[in-house]
């Protein structure tokens, strides 16, 4: 579905991702783990187009689409989380998912003052869809609330929500149950398996939680100082002493 | 009785020029408000306007380009077409700069504005402005002229009021706002950033420039004072904090409030002892001030905060939860 070739990216004299290839299968959970500072977020960040690769090549379907803006990333069908959830605080949690689906009417300016109809129609369906979410996030309950006011948990809950407003089919989570409580992160992994499930999403995880990639993830793909350094099923990668090495080793004069 | 007729004309004059603040403000409001644009620029923007229809309205004169003597709906609309073009030129370039840097961007914009205005003596007439700019009703007999063109005016804000509200309620005003509160986020939900910010930039600037004509036909005369930022982008900006920005009928009611106190303190002033008349001036910028902090500390979000809509339930049986 999804290869990525020979990506780099440089800021300044920092190489945080070098000549990186890997490759995610449609239909999977991938798993991407590694060190603090192996450049696991800027993979992402280059994956859906928030950051332009230094040199590379991301192939989706068949078609070169590195450095692609952010929207266009989106309108392909490739979705993304925040490790920090990325809430638009003074608007409410419906509107936070209401917002997300892409060709509403109502977003053109005009449609609003010369075809009020349209715009309300659809309207009643992203409002519907969003409802949906809400109750398959069980926070309805918080459908009025402002969305700044959710605690650190309920955040990343709707950040989980926004992926469900549109048509997508890779979505990329950058640590799901980061900050989220241990019963959370069970419900959390139970929804992430329901929406491949009954969507058909596929998934690509960031987790530093090694219990949440255990449980869902395969294939997982080891980053360290910036390359692919293992690839395998989590007990594979697991048994692998160069990844404990990476961990223990490599990555601690890194940050990120 | 003639007391009475004096104050009852002040009131209008009060109310008029209050409403053109209105208009003014909530063209802010669409920039700063919805979308978080700082156009610290407001002044040039009000000036192009209030020079486009008055150029085009007033008789034939050799001291100016013009005048075109036209009618007064082609001096509006042409006012807002300009600015608005202008307006994208002016967002292509600086749009891409974020908040404080697109207000250095603007204020210089608006300068550059400021400038043209004075000196190309050929088109505006230079430093002595263009005069006899027609205003509507003014044939009319005392004070109905005056009632008529407070009513014109305040139709106006009714009309831009209805719209932009009718805007910020829309799926594209949730657009702009999500872009307000997290870019990236934004961008990472498919909206194309640069397009609707151009939107709200172009669309407020084009509502500033109405409330620039609004105020060439109002005072018959226009000068390159009119696009004085203290006035007009300073004054504007205390209006809509004050008021509550974000809030349309909170920018609304700042304009008309501020634009009392600002007059208001031009009483106080002008009752100083000579030695201070001098200063008097800066006594009223420094009053205004003063209003501002005041408000500030009772109302952080100004006098009516913002109030995002509340979208009415489905009336779907809800199956969890």
């Amino acid at each position: 579905m999804l290869r990525v070739e020979g990506l780099s990216k440089q800021f300044g004299g920092l190489h945080a991702v070098r000549d990186c290839s890997f490759t995610i299968e449609e239909g999977t959970i991938t798993g991407l783990i590694g060190p603090n500072g192996a450049g696991k977020t800027t993979t992402f960040n280059m994956i859906a187009g928030e950051l332009a690769p230094t040199s590379g090549r991301i192939i989706y379907q068949g078609e070169d689409i590195a450095g692609l803006p952010t929207h266009q990333m989106f309108h392909r069908g490739i979705v993304r989380t925040f490790q920090i959830p990325h809430e638009f605080g003074k608007m409410t949690v419906l509107e936070n998912l209401m917002v997300v689906p892409p060709a509403q009417p109502g977003e053109h300016i005009f449609n609003n003052w010369i075809n009020p109809r349209a715009v309300r129609a659809r309207e009643e369906e992203v409002r519907d869809k969003a409802e949906t979410a809400l109750e398959f996030l069980s926070i309805s309950h918080l459908r009025d609330e402002r969305a700044g006011n959710l605690s650190g948990g309920q955040k990343k809950l709707l950040e989980l929500g926004r992926t469900m407003m549109t048509d997508a089919k890779l979505v990329l989570l950058d640590e799901p149950g980061a900050g989220v409580n241990p019963t959370l992160v069970l419900k959390i992994i139970d929804m992430i398996a329901q929406l491949k499930a009954e969507r058909g999403y596929t998934f690509c995880i960031i987790e530093h939680d090694m219990d949440l990639i255990a449980s869902l993830c395969d294939p997982v793909i080891v980053l360290a100082e910036g390359t692919v350094l293992t690839e395998g099923t989590m007990g594979e990668v697991r048994s692998n002493p160069e990844v404990l090495d990476a961990y223990l080793g490599g990555g601690e004069e890194d940050d990120e | 009785m003639d007391a009475f007729y004096g104050y009852m004309l002040y009131g209008i004059s009060l109310a008029t020029m209050g409403g053109i603040y209105a208009v003014l403000t909530l063209g802010l409001n669409v920039q700063w408000g919805f979308t978080g644009l700082f156009n610290a620029g407001i002044a040039g923007f009000f000036g192009i306007g209030a020079y486009t229809t008055a150029i085009l309205t007033t008789a034939p004169t050799h001291r100016h380009l013009g005048g075109y003597e036209m009618p007064y709906v082609v001096g509006f609309l042409a006012a807002m077409l300009l600015c608005g073009i202008i307006a994208y030129l002016v967002g292509k370039v600086c749009l891409r700069l974020r908040s404080d840097y697109l207000a250095i961007a603007t204020i210089g914009i608006a300068e550059i504005f400021r400038l043209i205005l004075k000196n190309e003596t050929w088109a505006t007439n230079g430093p002595r402005g263009v005069s006899e700019i027609p205003k509507p009703f003014e044939h009319w007999p005392e004070p109905w002229n005056q009632f008529a063109f407070l009513a014109l005016v305040l139709v106006i804000v009714a009309i831009v009021y209805v719209l932009v509200e009718v805007a910020r309620k829309s799926p594209w005003g949730r657009v702009m706002t999500a872009i307000r509160e997290n870019e990236p986020s934004a961008k990472a939900a498919g909206k194309n950033v640069e397009v609707f910010r151009m939107e709200g930039f172009v669309i407020g600037c084009m509502i500033m420039a109405l409330a620039g004509a609004l105020m060439a036909h109002y005072l018959k005369f226009v000068d390159p004072n009119a696009t004085d930022p203290l006035l007009a982008t300073f004054l504007v900006w205390v209006m809509l904090i004050v008021g509550g920005s974000a809030n349309n009928k909170g920018a609304i009611l700042g304009a008309f409030l501020m634009w009392v106190v600002w007059s208001a303190t031009e009483i106080v002033t002008s009752r100083l002892p000579d030695e201070l008349a001098i200063r008097a001036a800066y006594i009223r910028i420094f009053l205004i001030g003063l209003m501002l902090q005041i408000f500030l500390q009772k109302f952080p979000q100004g006098i009516l905060p913002e109030k995002r809509p509340t979208v009415p339930k489905s009336n779907r049986n809800s199956e969890t939860v």
